[in-house]
This record gives structure tokens, sequence and C-alpha cells, in this order.
């Protein structure tokens, strides 16, 4: 049982950190006068951490990668929270987005937006949540035209979109055939984020930011070169996407800031509260299921060393890490009182944020079909969309919601 | 980075495993409840097996394993609900090869039966060695060695103390209330152990009496931090044990949900179900992990051992309760009879929380560990 770097990674992780004290001063800490200012700043400093190979160290050589596994990815990340700079800006598109081109892309795809990509003078967002697919994302209902000449029509709305509003290219899963099951009939493209008929809204939360938009299209033309990966081919696409998802959620797991320490610390504060048993229980409760997530971490960790890509049962983790984090909100706010709601402060920001987290990339219950089904073996439950054509599917669903 | 088995460490969980499956050590826990003469030993067993001296070391004649290769065999022991009194015996070891005890050969091989008398170490709020008393929440001091070398005191709900061959008792000095582990023959005059039964026959207990006990001897090695060690050591012991019980109650629950069908449908697709069982999956993967914790903190984060050995008693008690629970419910009907395995789990799990110290003070030493580190 070994917690310690091997050498080599020793080395990379020496490597890294001497380059970021070095360069340190050079990193963006605010603050910002405005929104603008701060997504400059930091487009440059990942500018920055691409030139010095310290962005996309798992992609290829050949894209500006430096073809580095995910434990060296790790360490990474380790070394820039650490250092207390921030990581890159376009973290979907790098961690996502950009391996997906990668996967699926064609070479002057590939050569286009890559190297844009990685070092930030385009920023990227994720078009694949719509109000009526989430979970069932298979689901969606934005409509891809092909036209005579080759292009396509694209209207609909995305939702759930981090960054919308400053990127320059969207990653866009769009219905292209409507009359095959619903799986089948899907296409993924890349989106000019400023072509005409794009809108994009801000879409403020619990805590009235807003930390997502919507995005709506109307009649946008695309050029036939905008398609990533085959015609129908769209869902198998997405997949790699979402593994790629999975795999910057579980390494990037600490840097979340649901640590036990954390709220102990606030629960300290309070020497009366420190000495209650109930109190003292509650911290207790939290603190296990957080110092579980983070010896989980290691096992994720130790198992990729060995060849090994996270299955669906890392989203256990994610589940453990909300909940734990509810629980602990909860505690700090009976312990401080209405203070601990005060507007734009910590505790009040994160009991906000973890209502709507439980169901970010998946809601809880879905985490617990898909971890039962996959890892357990269950059966699943019994579905009516199977082999169905999408327009057959929802005009049943139109039917039995009305009847 | 590597939290994978080493090769030596799937070897020794396979031949526990395959040691238990020699014995039907399920049926015995239910048979036991109503004749406790009908539960085997597994002593013989693990001697063979040479699991007393697993934490013993070279030069004292054992295997000088880390506490997670302990561990290991208590999650099989656990799995089958099997009563091998190494609870009682492996801390004791610890302490006694630690503190230079003559006779720690007999020890390691399992001629010679130890069992660690444990008390609580002091908290950050409440002060003290203290011990079980037979009932209540209120905790009794611990035994007291007198500056005459009289040991006296009472030490209640203790684990493997009947039929032990010596005691290693957590007392403390009269003098200064410095705690000490003294060794006690356990047919030595004035030691009186009371066998208690409690809802599980696999359960070996003791309420133990020392009536002014001379001749006891000191160990010399073992300060507060070994007591302590020691009382950390057993809770992850005991962690991993109900960690292997969570096992069995997951697969057998799992397997049922796929064979057993309602309304047309295996009940395992239903989400009421399905969810239910990802739960004990996830409290198990959560305890699975902090068992890892606890073993590597024994090893290379000793400041660290107390905190990680509590979390995975706590989480281990807190997933078993549920896994033993959802086990019966589950199963429906059948699950909560005589005729089923699900009880003796859900026995299992109902005493085991409760003892040493129980989860609620394993729960409570975690916020303790974690405040004080603030």
């Amino acid at each position: 049982m070994d917690l310690n770097d091997s050498p080599e990674q020793a080395k990379y992780r020496a490597k890294v950190r001497a380059w970021l004290e070095e360069h340190r001063s050079e990193a963006p800490f605010g603050p910002y006068a405005d929104e603008a200012s701060e997504v400059a700043a930091r487009r440059a400093w990942q500018g920055r951490l691409a030139e010095a190979g310290m962005a996309g160290v798992a992609w290829p050589v050949q894209f500006g990668g430096r073809g580095l596994g995910p434990v060296e990815h790790v360490i990474l990340n380790q070394e820039i929270l650490r250092a207390g700079v921030p990581n890159v800006l376009d973290v979907i598109g790098v961690g996502m987005l950009g391996p997906t081109i990668i996967a699926h892309g064609s070479g002057e795809q590939c050569n286009r937006y890559l190297g844009p990509l990685l070092h930030g003078d385009e920023i990227w967002c994720q078009l694949f949540s719509e109000p009526a697919a989430g979970s069932d994302l298979a689901g969606i209902q934005s409509r891809a035209t092909l036209q005579a000449d080759g292009t396509w029509s694209l209207s609909g709305q995305k939702v759930w979109t981090t960054n919308a509003h400053f990127a320059a290219h969207g990653m866009l899963l769009a219905r292209t055939d409507p009359d095959v099951p619903k799986h089948k009939g899907l296409t993924m493209f890349i989106v000019p984020m400023d072509a005409p008929g794009v809108t994009v809204r801000p879409l403020r939360q619990v805590t009235g930011d807003p930390e997502f938009n919507e995005v709506f299209f109307d009649d946008v033309a695309l050029d036939a070169d905008a398609v990533c990966g085959p015609v129908g081919g769209g869902w198998g696409t997405a997949l790699t996407t979402l593994m790629f998802e999975r795999l910057v959620i579980g390494l990037g797991s600490e840097g979340m800031g649901y640590q036990a320490e954390r709220y102990a610390r606030a629960v300290a504060a309070d020497a009366h509260a420190s000495a209650d048993p109930e109190v003292r229980r509650r911290l207790g409760e939290v603190a296990v299921e957080l110092l579980a997530v983070k010896f989980g971490g290691y096992r994720i960790l130790s198992a990729l060393q060995q060849g090994q890509i996270p299955g669906p049962e890392s989203g256990l983790a994610k589940i453990t890490t909300v909940r734990a984090a509810t629980d602990a909100g909860d505690l700090i706010a009976d312990v401080m009182g209405p203070e601990a709601l005060a507007a734009g402060e910590e505790w009040e920001q994160m009991i906000s944020f973890l209502p709507g987290l439980k169901s970010a990339g998946g809601t809880e219950e879905i985490l617990r079909n898909t971890v039962g089904e996959r890892v357990l073996g269950l059966p699943p439950e019994p579905r009516l969309d199977k082999g169905i054509p999408f327009s057959e599917l929802r005009a049943k669903e139109r039917a039995a919601a009305s009847s | 980075m590597n939290l994978e088995l080493t090769d030596e460490q799937t070897f020794l969980r396979e031949a526990a495993r395959d040691a238990f499956s020699r014995v039907w050590t399920v049926a015995a826990a239910r048979d036991a409840l109503e004749d406790r003469s009908a539960l085997p030993d597994l002593w013989p067993t693990a001697c063979a097996a040479g699991w007393p001296g697993l934490l013993v070391s070279d030069d004292g004649g054992g295997a000088e394993l880390s506490a997670f290769d302990a561990m290991l065999v208590m999650m099989e022991a656990g799995r089958v609900l099997a009563g091998v009194p190494l609870l009682g015996h492996l801390p004791a070891s610890s302490l006694l090869d630690g503190g230079g005890f003559a006779d720690i050969a007999a020890v390691a091989e399992g001629s010679a039966r130890a069992c660690f008398v444990p008390a609580r170490p002091p908290g950050d709020v409440a002060g003290g060695w203290t011990v079980e008393s037979s009932t209540g929440s209120m905790r009794t001091d611990a035994p007291v060695l007198g500056e005459d070398g009289v040991l006296s005191g009472r030490s209640c709900w203790v684990v493997d103390a009947p039929g032990a061959d010596v005691l290693v008792v957590a007392a403390v000095r009269a003098s200064d209330d410095s705690p000490v582990a003294v060794v006690v023959d356990g047919a030595a005059a004035g030691v009186s152990v009371e066998p208690a039964m409690r809802y599980d026959a696999t359960r070996s207990l003791g309420h133990v009496t020392f009536s002014s006990v001379a001749g006891a001897s000191v160990l010399d090695g073992a300060g507060a931090e070994e007591m302590a060690g020691a009382w950390y050591l057993a809770q992850a012991l005991l962690a991993a044990e109900s960690l292997g019980a969570v096992e069995t109650a997951l697969q057998m629950s799992v397997a049922y949900a796929k064979e057993r069908f309602t309304f047309g449908r295996a009940i395992g697709s239903y989400q009421a179900i399905k969810h239910s069982l990802v739960e004990i999956l996830r409290l198990r993967e959560n305890a699975y992990s902090l068992c890892l914790y606890a073993g590597w903190a024994h090893e290379d984060g000793p400041a660290e051992f107390p905190l990680a050995a509590s979390a995975a008693r706590a989480a281990a008690g807190h997933a078993l309760d549920y896994a033993g629970r959802a086990m019966i419910s589950v199963h429906g009907g059948i699950g909560a009879t005589w005729e089923h395995d699900a009880p003796l789990y859900f026995r299992r799990g109902q005493l085991s929380r409760r003892l040493l110290g129980g989860i609620g003070d394993a729960t409570d030493r975690v916020a303790g560990e974690l405040l004080s580190a603030v």
C-alpha cells in the first residue's frame, strides 16, 4: 500500500512545481473590474500554461499536448492547487471537447480548432442538455435539417451551458433524423457562437448569480464541414465526451473544496458548538463520508495507474460528496444561525449551490440506476422508448400527457 | 500510488476464505442461538493458518504482517459470521510483542490465547481512561493498578475474554492515573470472567472482574500511545469484520433481486429496490476506502491512525446496520424469519455496532480529532 509518487512521477512533480514557482507572479489573481477582464486575464494565463506544456498534458504531442497519463494530470492539478494559481479557464474544452475532436473529428477540424482551444484563444462550450432532455440525453429535440446544397439549418434550445456567453465555438448534439429510434438519429456539430440566429441568455441560479446560460438557435446555417464524427453517429460521439467528463470530475474532485477539515474549522470557531455532542455527531458523520471520498479518490488514481478507466461506480463519490456537503451546510447554518445565509458569503454560496449540483451531470436517481445496472448487474427498468422512431415516440408522449 | 492488494495479500485472503469455507459457520451462528455448544471452535483453524502471530514480530515468532493484512483476515471472518477470537487476541498480541512479553512465542503460535481488555483513551472533551459498564451510558473508570502491584476493577462486554489464557488489561496507575498495560493470567486468583452472550451467538463476550489480583506484571514498553494504539487497532479490525458481513449481505440481496419476480418483473428492476442495493454498495465502497486509509495510516501515517480507524469503524458499523435491514427488506417476509440467513447478519450488525465504545463514540472521535487539529 503506497501513496507515494514513483521516481518518474516525483521527477515530474518537481519539474511542474519549479515552473509554477518561477512563473507564479505572472498568474492572474484578481480582483477584476468585470467578467470580461477576468476572462481576458485567465485566457492569457491558459496560454502561458499551454506554452509550458501544462495544459492538456494527456493530449497527444502532435496536437500540443504531452502525451502523458491521467496520473500526471492529477499531479499537475495538485501542484496548481498547491501553488494557489488558477488552472486553465476552459476546463470543458481542454478536458472534454478537445479530446472528443481528437477522437472523432476530421484532420481539418483537428488542425483548425485544437491549437486555439488549448491556448485559450478560443473558448468552447458544450451544447448537449435541453429543457426536456437532461438525464435522458438522447431525447433531445434540437433539429438540424440537411439543405439541398449540403449545408444544415439548426433550430432548437440548449440549457445549462457554462461559458456560452464568451465562447467562440460550441459542440452541439442535434437530431438529424426523427424517423429512426432516438439514439440513432443524432449528429454532433461544431457551431460558431457568433453565427446569425444564435442567442445566449444568462440563467440565474439559487444564489441569484448566473452560473449557466440558455442558448437559442433560430435557423442557424451550418456548413457541411461543421459535422463532427459520422452523420447519425452523434450518440457515440456524445458518449466519448461523457466518458471524458467522468474523467475530469474523477480527477478534479480534490479541488472542489468539500473537505472535512474545512467544516471542522467552521465548527471549531464556535467553542460552545465544539463541545456539543449533537454538533460533534453531525460533524463526525459528515467527516466520515468526506474522508471516504478523499481516500476513494486515491483508489481511483491507483486504478488509473494500473491502466483502468474509472467506471460508473465513481458516480457514487459524487452522490456521497453532495450529500455530505449538504449536511455540512445544514450543520453550519444551525450552528451560526441566520448569519450563515448572508448574501454572497461562503456558506450562503455553498448552501445555495448544492441543490442544483445534486442533479448536475445526471441526477442522483439516474446515477443510482446506472450503478445498479452496470456495476451490480441489476435488470433495467422497463422502457417504453426502445426501437420506436423518435417522431412516433414524441406523438405517444404528447397523447399520454393530454389524456 | 498503489492501493491494489499485493499477491501475498490476495493469497492471505484466499487462504482465509478457503479455511472458513470448510466449516458451516453461518448455520452454526443460527444453531448456537439455541445451543451454544453448536458453535465450532475456530481457534485451531486460526492457529493452523498462523493468524495468532500475524502482528507479532519475526523475532517473537510471528509473521510480522501489517494491520491491513490482519484486517483482510477479519473481512473474511465477517463474510461468513465466523466466531474466531482474533478481535481480542490481535491487539493483545501487538501490545505483548512491543512490551517484551517473555512468552511471546506461545502467543504467536496460539498455544496461549491472549485477550485485550480495552479502555477508551481520553477524548478532547471527556478525559480519563474508561471502560464499559454492564448497562447504561455512564462510563466507568478503567481498572486500577495499586502501588502494591495489585489490580482491581471491572470491565464489561470484553470481546473474546471467556477462556483466554492471557489477559492484557488497559488499566491506570493509582499513583498518577497514567495508563499501564497489565498482563494477568486468565486463571489467576481474583480474576473472574463471567461469559455473556447477547443477540449474536457467534460473539464471545465476558464481564471481567479483578478482585485484588496480585502478581500482575506490567508491560514496560506500553505507554499511553501504545494503549491508545491497541484501542484504535481493535476499532480497525472490527470495522473490517463488519465490512465483510456487508459484502455478503450485498451479494445475497443482489442475487435475490435478480431472481425474484413480482408483477412480471424481477424486483431488482424497481428503482426502490435498486436504489437501496446501490446504497449498500455506496456504504460498502466508503467503508472499504476508510479501511484502506486505516491500514495505510497504521504503517505510514500514525498521527492519522486514530482518525482513520475511528472513521472506518463508524462507516462500517453504519454500513452493516443499513445492509442488515435492507437485506431483510429485499427478501420480503421470508427475510425476517429464522429460515433465512438475513436475521443472523442483522444480529451481527446490531451487537457489533455497540461494542468497543460503539459507533457513536467512534463518530465523536472523528469530530474530536478534526476539531483539535484545527
